[in-house]
């Protein structure tokens, strides 16, 4: 209790100093716009919310019993006048804010890829995306960034102004994948991919969390995303392969590996693999789907049990 | 012998769960040996626990939903509490796998046994009498529906003390409610806790859609019932639309659990969003099951304490049809990030906006019932002013939500905990709880404590800012729901503040415990201030319920009333009543019955043997339950008739309290 006290004197400064509200403070083109259609729709409706409770307060007030001096019609209980207009207000409104909400639930579809509008206006320097495929596991994220051949485990570095293009599954509880200050969030469903595009307009450390609950690591099922310039992300990259980081893994990450990997452990520290199976992904989704797996590269669906066996491109037609 | 239960599953290591039984027990006995000492046994079953009488089975369906409201809000301060201690390290008092079961049961026990139970009470005690019937169209099935909600309650309660309850949320999202992540008993609790309670309100439904439809008095049309019946009309349907729903989602999670289906599993073509579909498919028509009778008794309070007739009755009545249509069409917005494409979105957020429409125009004509009134500001009324202004906060947050592109931010988060509390908080609570001071007078015949009510509004109202609040801020601060603890200091300081508002609302509970156990006090002492002798209790009744004494008697009405426009007794106080033509005739009433309580008792210890695989038990109960229905359907002897002595007896009573009010005046 005594600590208790000693805060209240402190309360309206912490909480007008120095504290980050992460959706009001986006940082990249798609959290802008959740904020953007957020503080929208909050402006739009406070047109209507305030004057009905300023009239609630007014009219509790005036007609109060007491205020005898007050007009009172006992019998009036309807005007097509007011009706027409109450009816009409709401629908209005609604009316306005539906075409905004068809508009922005397309424009900002997290299955779409960034517009080349877009990329210009975030001086993106690289128009390739990069692909980052990521696993929820009990109770950590797996990265696997398979044009480089690298993965990390509860940390996400990526470079700014490009491209973020994420590809998600789970390999035990459904959860959903979010970075707060970067925008949008998706499920991760075992045997299912989902996608998610989005980029980091500045540098800096943003947290990533699992939105939707997992079991008893769940709070601890967070990761840190870092964005980098492009020079010091190859760098990175350069560092992870060279396993000359602190958080590197002595072993690479394939098949065999996974399995210690994805078993459940609480607070699982950040972890380097110089080395990560290319197809690793796709035996983690084909896993539920009796072997079977969208190819990334054709849209085919094929059989990664074929595939593992040295018949590579045994496309099903599916 | 005992299926999967054995001593460990008795949680002795848990000192919280010890003491708390040590608190449930001291109390138990205390009542227990109270009713012996009283001598109170026989009247308690033979006046209560064996009644078909719709009034007081409201009343125990009312008596359940605040014990249970106390149970839930218990929880929800140890989950305030817990968030306020855990950050930066500090683990709290409560490790996960005790706090999961915390929310998990808070969320259960809060819909299901007070929310359902509450509002089931209040259309058990209110639409016969306001429809003018003796009583509903199917009295023993209405007994039988307490007793499947009451065997609900107690199991999930029991769960508490042996074994454990669910650990993963109210809707029990698969998977981790399978099997693979989840062996314990306490999903089984969760299962067949809500799968028993769910039976009890899909028969509550047929119960009353018919008598809503059968039972009105004559002359009533549709467009002449009272509006908290045709809130209540809508949401009766929603729950027979909606209802099979749930038992046939909770079946197949048990085929899972039990028979190693694969239903919902990660593996085995199993899909975890079908489950999502089906329990929102039920859980989104179910907030509007909740609200559309809170909106009915704002309806019908606004009315009298404004002196007024409502505004807009029709508009009313047609802005219900379209929540009840609307809320059935909507509940895909509760996963807009399940990776639907962006049409599939648009349509589900844009029919969630629809609703707005309707809810909006209800708020207005409540407003526009208030304008050029006389409006009395008197215990339920309160609740009303409270409620408009915390629902249109309410409503512009869950606008904010309908939006896919808002939503992709919002989902999951503390934003989005504070804007459901605010709609259920505001919506349901505030119109439950003024709909139980608005017609306890009718009940009883008196009134509840009116200090006390004042400061239950009061701190549930400032309470309600305090705790939800700092909840949005933390949302759009990025913090999700169910979080254990935490390290991010910004949240630090309102989960502070948040903690402080669920003590204020606990206060406000406690205020009206207090006005139902000073009520009880009055009562066994015999003396009130405030006696109703009229019948008409608030001076400005407009329907029928207050035509006819306080309390009410068991037959309701002497005579069926003839129905002459909307607000019937409105009409009559001003033109004057008919004078009775036919003499009073002897009325044929259904007979109390013990066999629904015994079938409850069959129904707790089946859920109980399932919930541990102690099959000879459930086996056997299950044969008990059957049995118990044959008996009863081969009971002739179900009914009686009241003699006319009797009735006109209460009738010149009635007469001469008017007459004594009359003369007081």
């Amino acid at each position: 209790m005594k600590r208790l006290w000693r805060f209240f004197p402190a309360l309206p400064a912490l909480m007008l100093s120095g504290c980050t509200v992460d959706l009001l403070q986006p940082r990249g083109p798609i959290a802008d716009g959740n904020r953007n259609m957020m503080v929208l729709e909050w402006a739009v409706m406070m047109c209507v919310v305030v004057p009905v409770i300023i009239a609630t307060v007014a009219f509790a007030w005036k007609y109060r019993a007491s205020n005898k001096k007050a007009e009172y019609w006992p019998d009036w209980d309807n005007s097509h006048k007011i009706e027409t207009c109450v009816w009409a207000i709401p629908i209005a409104i609604i009316f306005v804010l539906s075409c905004i909400s068809f508009w922005s639930t397309h424009f900002y579809d997290p299955y779409k890829p960034l517009t080349q509008e877009q990329l210009a206006k975030e001086q993106a320097e690289n128009n390739k995306p990069l692909r980052i495929q990521v696993v929820a596991l009990d109770w950590k994220w797996l990265f696997i960034y398979p044009d480089l051949g690298i993965a990390t485990v509860n940390e996400l570095d990526v470079p700014t102004k490009t491209e973020l293009s994420f590809v998600i599954t789970s390999d035990a509880a459904m959860t959903s994948f979010f970075i707060p200050q970067l925008g949008s969030q998706i499920y991760a469903m075992a045997g299912m991919e989902t996608q998610l595009h989005l980029l980091a307009r500045e540098a800096g450390t943003y947290r990533g969390e699992a939105s939707q609950y997992t079991g008893p690591g769940f709070s601890d099922q967070k990761f840190l995303a870092i964005a980098m310039p492009t020079e010091q992300f190859q760098s990175w990259v350069e560092n992870v392969k060279n396993g000359g980081s602190r958080f590197a893994s002595s072993e690479p990450l394939n098949d065999s590996t996974y399995v210690k990997v994805s078993a459940p452990q609480m607070k699982a520290p950040v972890t380097y693999f110089a080395d990560a199976q290319s197809d690793l992904f796709e035996h983690i989704v084909a896993k539920y789907n009796n072997g079977h797996v969208k190819n990334p590269d054709t849209g085919k669906i094929m059989n990664m049990q074929a595939a593992s066996d040295g018949s590579a491109s045994n496309d099903t037609g599916m | 012998m005992l299926g999967k239960l054995t001593l460990s599953d008795i949680p002795f290591d848990v000192p919280i769960l010890v003491g708390t039984f040590i608190g449930v027990a001291v109390i138990g006995i205390a009542v227990l040996a109270a009713i012996t000492y009283f001598g109170k046994w026989g009247y308690l079953w033979r006046e209560w626990l064996t009644t078909v009488d719709h009034k007081k089975l409201g009343v125990m369906y009312i008596v359940l939903a605040i014990v249970m409201l106390v149970r839930g809000l218990a929880d929800a301060i140890m989950m305030r509490t817990q968030q306020a201690l855990a950050f930066n390290g500090n683990p709290g008092y409560l490790p996960p796998h005790h706090y999961d079961q915390i929310y998990s049961a808070h969320g259960t026990i809060m819909i299901f046994f007070m929310a359902m139970a509450f509002m089931t009470g209040l259309f058990n005690f209110a639409i016969p009498l306001q429809i003018g019937a003796r009583d509903v169209a199917f009295p023993f099935l209405n007994s039988v529906s307490f007793y499947m909600t009451l065997s609900g309650a107690i199991l999930i309660n029991l769960s508490l003390f042996i074994g454990e309850f669910a650990n993963v949320g109210w809707l029990a999202y698969p998977p981790v409610s399978e099997l693979a992540f989840n062996p314990g008993v306490g999903i089984d609790y969760y299962i067949w806790a809500v799968q028993i309670s769910g039976i009890g309100t899909l028969l509550t439904g047929v119960n009353f859609f018919t008598t809503i439809v059968k039972l009105r008095a004559p002359g009533m049309k549709w467009m002449e019932m009272p509006v908290f019946t045709w809130t209540a009309f809508y949401s009766i349907i929603m729950i027979l639309i909606t209802f099979p729903v749930l038992t046939v989602a909770l079946a197949c999670l048990s085929l899972d659990r039990y028979l190693g289906m694969h239903f919902f599993t990660n593996d085995g073509g199993g899909s975890v969003m079908l489950y999502l579909n089906l329990i929102w498919a039920w859980g989104h028509p179910e907030v509007y099951i909740l609200v559309l009778p809170g909106f009915g008794v704002f309806s019908e309070i606004a009315a009298v304490f404004s002196g007024k007739p409502l505004f807009g009755y029709k508009t009313m009545v047609y802005a219900s049809g379209a929540i009840c249509f609307l809320g059935c069409v909507v509940w895909v917005h509760h996963f807009f990030t399940m990776g639907a494409g962006a049409d599939v979105n648009t349509f589900f957020g844009i029919a969630t906006m629809l609703i707005a429409i309707p809810t909006g125009v209800k708020i207005f004509n409540w407003l526009f019932t208030m304008y050029k009134g006389r409006v009395r500001f008197e215990g339920p009324m309160n609740w009303i002013v409270g409620f408009m202004i915390t629902f249109s906060i309410g409503g512009m947050t869950g606008v904010m939500l309908a939006m896919p592109a808002a939503d992709w931010v919002l989902h999951n988060s503390l934003f989005l905990v504070a804007h459901f509390h605010n709609t259920i908080i505001g919506g349901v609570y505030f119109g439950y709880v003024a709909g139980l001071s608005y017609w306890f007078p009718k009940c009883f015949g008196y009134k509840l404590n009116e200090f006390f009510g004042k400061w239950a509004f009061r701190c549930w109202f400032v309470g309600y800012y305090v705790t939800f609040v700092p909840l949005y801020i933390a949302g759009l601060e990025g913090m999700t729901r169910r979080l254990n603890h935490y390290d991010n200091p910004n949240w630090y300081p309102l989960m502070l503040i948040s903690c402080v508002g669920a003590f204020i609302i606990i206060l406000g509970t406690l205020c009206i415990v207090a006005q139902l156990i000073l009520a009880v006090v009055d009562a066994v002492k015999g003396k009130h201030d405030a006696r109703d002798l009229t019948g008409d209790n608030w001076g400005d009744g407009r329907t029928l319920e207050w035509s006819i004494p306080s309390p009410v008697p068991h037959y309701n009405f002497a005579r069926l009333p003839v129905v002459r426009g909307l607000d019937t007794f409105h009409i009559e106080k001003k033109l004057g009543r008919p004078a009775p033509v036919a003499p009073l005739e002897p009325i044929h009433m259904p007979k109390y019955t013990g066999v629904g309580a015994v079938m409850g008792l069959f129904t707790v210890l089946m859920g109980f043997a399932l919930v541990w695989h102690i099959w000879w038990l459930a086996g056997l109960t299950f044969l008990g339950l059957i049995l118990s229905v044959v008996y009863r359907s081969d009971d002739l002897d179900v009914d009686f008739y009241v003699p006319v002595s009797e009735i006109q007896a209460n009738e010149d009573a009635f007469a001469k309290r008017i007459a004594a009010a009359q003369a007081a005046e």
